[in-house]
């Protein structure tokens, strides 16, 4: 067993990051995530194990950092929060293109523009339908507690790389501020370099030695019939996503007549909803993606046929509802209920709205 | 011109192996170069390339490859590369050497890549006095998108996007972006060269040596800059290139050493 | 004395004669004929005169020149 502690989704997250064998941390502060750079920073990792802590100017030099570092073979990592990660997508899609693998961590707040400094999870289309330019996806996995956030990081970081391509851990402002319960996971070494050179050596740019041919780290290439190639390329690997990483947790849904969907800190609020509405005698259950890219088609096509209308919770105007809808292909009643702004829902609306856009409709 | 004094030993004997002073480094690859006739990207690429190769540095050598005619230099060079988004290779380039501080890191940028739309990513790299090396081409323009200003581009310079001229009120100035760069502190080694000549290449690649051997002894970012000719881009011939930037650049950005703290 | 001689790779020479202006004895010319590409390349007009002094190579953007040199005796010496 771990050691266990009482701390903030973005405290974990940080300790988790040093804990996971991360070469570097690369980040630019902003609400509501600062505490990770600052818990970074206070708990001197350079000493702990000699990982790279450093601010950078903006959020797209941090990124471009995380580029030139995650194209050595290293383990890198950056967080920020919405406006942030926004500044990121230029370089994330670089990262993608170049097939770079790193983790940003985006803990979510209220949008457009700056927004609010709340929690929401408007960020769901940017994060799994590409968010830059170009036909690329990250893998996006979505925590739902602290100890999510401190577990992901190792998980974020082996799919990166079996991948070669940047994995989002998409949080939100409620799970990186609120406090839990979190069994912290036992410290993996950082890779050396000839661990490096043996395992990334085909592909890293760590200094080209007379034995093999150079490595090149980019994103262009003018030729079309080759970079037609390569995005088929890239489009295989999301295939093998879809087959191989789906990640999701079902609760209360094998008598269900009626289901959630929701992820993050929506999942939290759905989870009690189920609660309150099973003690009415709603047979209600949840459906709660953990990967939203490969969102998990599969099982909500098997529950399509088993309940008789869905509602998505979601702290945005609806958008994860639309690869539900998608799935579901039509043939049960989709809705979504959401808030937004900052503004978080209760249990008991989230009943309210099952009952008047999916039971009474 | 100097005096022309005939000898009689036959060619073959003269090429020989044995006799060969300069030849093309082994660290280029095959490929022909993608620049221009007279652009002076080959150059300097090459004494990039000479330089790794005396210190016999390429097999840690990382280098980085801007957006601009360059955009392809790691086509040319038979070393690890990375290419980065338009202005961005000094945050690679602190990303890379960071996390491999036993690796050299050298970032190659034109005009527009390192003044213009990287200026934040220049000034701040150079201000955490990153270890690494930053070749700046300034050829005034910008010339891949087809000959546009470029920060650098001089007052009264005809471009496709000033085609009456630079005029300052307008467009603002040039920027001497090496000056500011030899102001800040992180910086050890800041120096304006160019290659346009036999005498200036001999300095240009003693400048590129002495840029490699502060990132050797970890003093700081060193930075070269080489004003150099967009013959396309100028809409002029090379040899009338090389002459305009006598004429014209090099009195707005006079060669020389901005800042030399000195190696061990 | 020193002697020396230039080759030129013609089929790289993309012939912008900057060779012709950096050498101090106005030796290389540029030739009549075209390589595949259709540049006129460089050549030792005047072979004979050529000291391998590098100043050719130094400044060609294609480093599509190799420079021989040697050294051999004064022709008056060698007479005796």
């Amino acid at each position: 067993m771990g050691e266990i502690l009482l701390m903030k989704g973005n405290e974990a997250l940080a300790e988790a990051i040093i804990r996971a064998g991360a070469d570097a941390y690369f980040g630019y502060p902003i609400t509501p995530q600062s505490e990770v750079m600052e818990y970074l920073a206070a708990a001197k990792p350079e000493e702990r194990t000699g990982m790279v802590l450093l601010q950078a100017e903006s959020e797209l030099a941090a990124i471009n950092m995380l580029y030139g570092a995650g194209a050595t073979g290293k383990k890198v990592i950056t967080s920020s929060s919405s406006p942030g990660i926004s500044l990121m997508q230029e370089g994330i899609s670089y990262m993608a293109g170049a097939e770079i693998p790193a983790v940003i961590v985006n803990v979510v707040r209220g949008g457009p523009g700056l927004g609010t400094i709340q929690p929401a999870q408007s960020d769901y289309f940017q994060a799994t339908k590409g968010g830059g330019h170009g036909d690329y996806h990250l893998l996006v996995l979505a925590p739902n507690s602290v100890q999510e956030m401190a577990d992901f990081v190792p998980l974020a970081f082996d799919l990166a790389f079996k991948y070669r391509n940047p994995v989002m851990i998409l949080s939100d402002g409620l799970i990186g501020q609120m406090m839990e319960k979190v069994e912290l996971f036992d410290p993996i070494p950082r890779w050396t370099d000839e661990y490096i050179r043996e395992h990334h050596g085909s592909w890293a740019t760590i200094g080209k030695t007379p034995d093999r041919e150079r490595n090149i780290i980019t994103s262009l290439d003018l030729v079309p019939e080759r970079m037609e190639k390569h995005n088929l390329h890239l489009k295989e690997k999301y295939d093998q996503m879809e087959r191989e990483e789906v990640r999701y947790e079902e609760i209360s849904t094998e008598d269900a007549e009626y289901l959630f969907v929701a992820y993050g800190s929506s999942s939290r609020i759905a989870m009690k909803a189920v609660k309150l509405a099973r003690e009415e005698g709603i047979k209600v259950g949840l459906l709660r993606p953990i990967t939203l890219f490969p969102f998990p088609k599969k099982p909500l096509e098997r529950l399509a046929d088993q309940v008789k209308g869905i509602l998505t919770v979601e702290l945005s105007l609806g958008q994860m509802v639309e690869d539900v809808k998608l799935a579901v292909n039509c043939r049960i009643p989709v809705e979504h209920y959401g808030r937004v702004g900052g503004m978080i829902p209760t249990p008991e609306e989230v009943v309210e709205a099952l009952k008047t856009k999916i039971i009474n409709r | 011109m100097a005096k022309v004094k005939h000898h009689n030993i036959p060619l073959d004997q003269i090429i020989k192996p044995e006799n060969i002073v300069f030849k093309r480094t082994k660290l280029f690859t095959d490929n022909v170069l993608s620049y221009c006739p007279g652009c002076g990207h080959g150059v300097a690429h090459r004494l990039i390339l000479e330089v790794l190769e005396e210190m016999g540095i390429a097999d840690k050598t990382i280098g980085i490859a801007p957006v601009g005619c360059s955009v392809l230099a790691y086509e040319f060079m038979d070393i690890d590369m990375q290419e980065a988004a338009h202005g961005r290779a000094p945050a690679l380039a602190t990303g890379i050497k960071r996390t491999n501080p036993d690796k050299f890191v050298f970032a190659y940028q034109g005009d527009g890549d390192l003044a213009a739309i990287g200026t934040a990513e220049t000034i701040h790299t150079a201000n955490r006095g990153e270890n690494i090396t930053v070749i700046f081409i300034n050829n005034g323009i910008y010339g891949m998108t087809g000959g546009q200003m470029a920060p650098t581009t001089i007052y009264g310079m005809k471009t496709s996007t000033t085609p009456y001229g630079r005029d300052p009120k307008q467009m603002g100035h040039p920027l001497k972006i090496t000056e500011i760069v030899a102001q800040l502190p992180g910086t050890c080694y800041v120096t304006r060269q160019a290659v346009h000549t036999p005498a200036l290449v001999r300095k240009a690649k003693k400048a590129i040596r002495k840029a490699f051997e502060y990132q050797k002894q970890n003093k700081g970012l060193s930075f070269v800059e080489i004003v150099s000719n967009c013959n396309s881009g100028w809409k002029m011939t090379p040899v009338q290139a090389v002459k305009w930037l006598e004429e014209n650049m090099l009195p707005y950005y006079p060669l020389g050493d901005l800042k030399d703290i000195g190696l061990d | 004395m020193i002697v020396g001689a230039i080759v030129v790779d013609t089929e790289r020479c993309k012939g912008c004669e900057l060779c012709t202006q950096a050498c101090p004895f106005g030796i290389i010319s540029m030739s009549e004929d075209v390589n595949s590409k259709g540049y006129h390349y460089a050549y030792l007009a005047d072979p004979y005169a050529c000291t391998g002094c590098e100043n050719c190579a130094l400044v060609c953007p294609d480093t599509v020149i190799t420079v021989y040199r040697m050294k051999v005796e004064e022709p008056s010496k060698a007479k005796n």
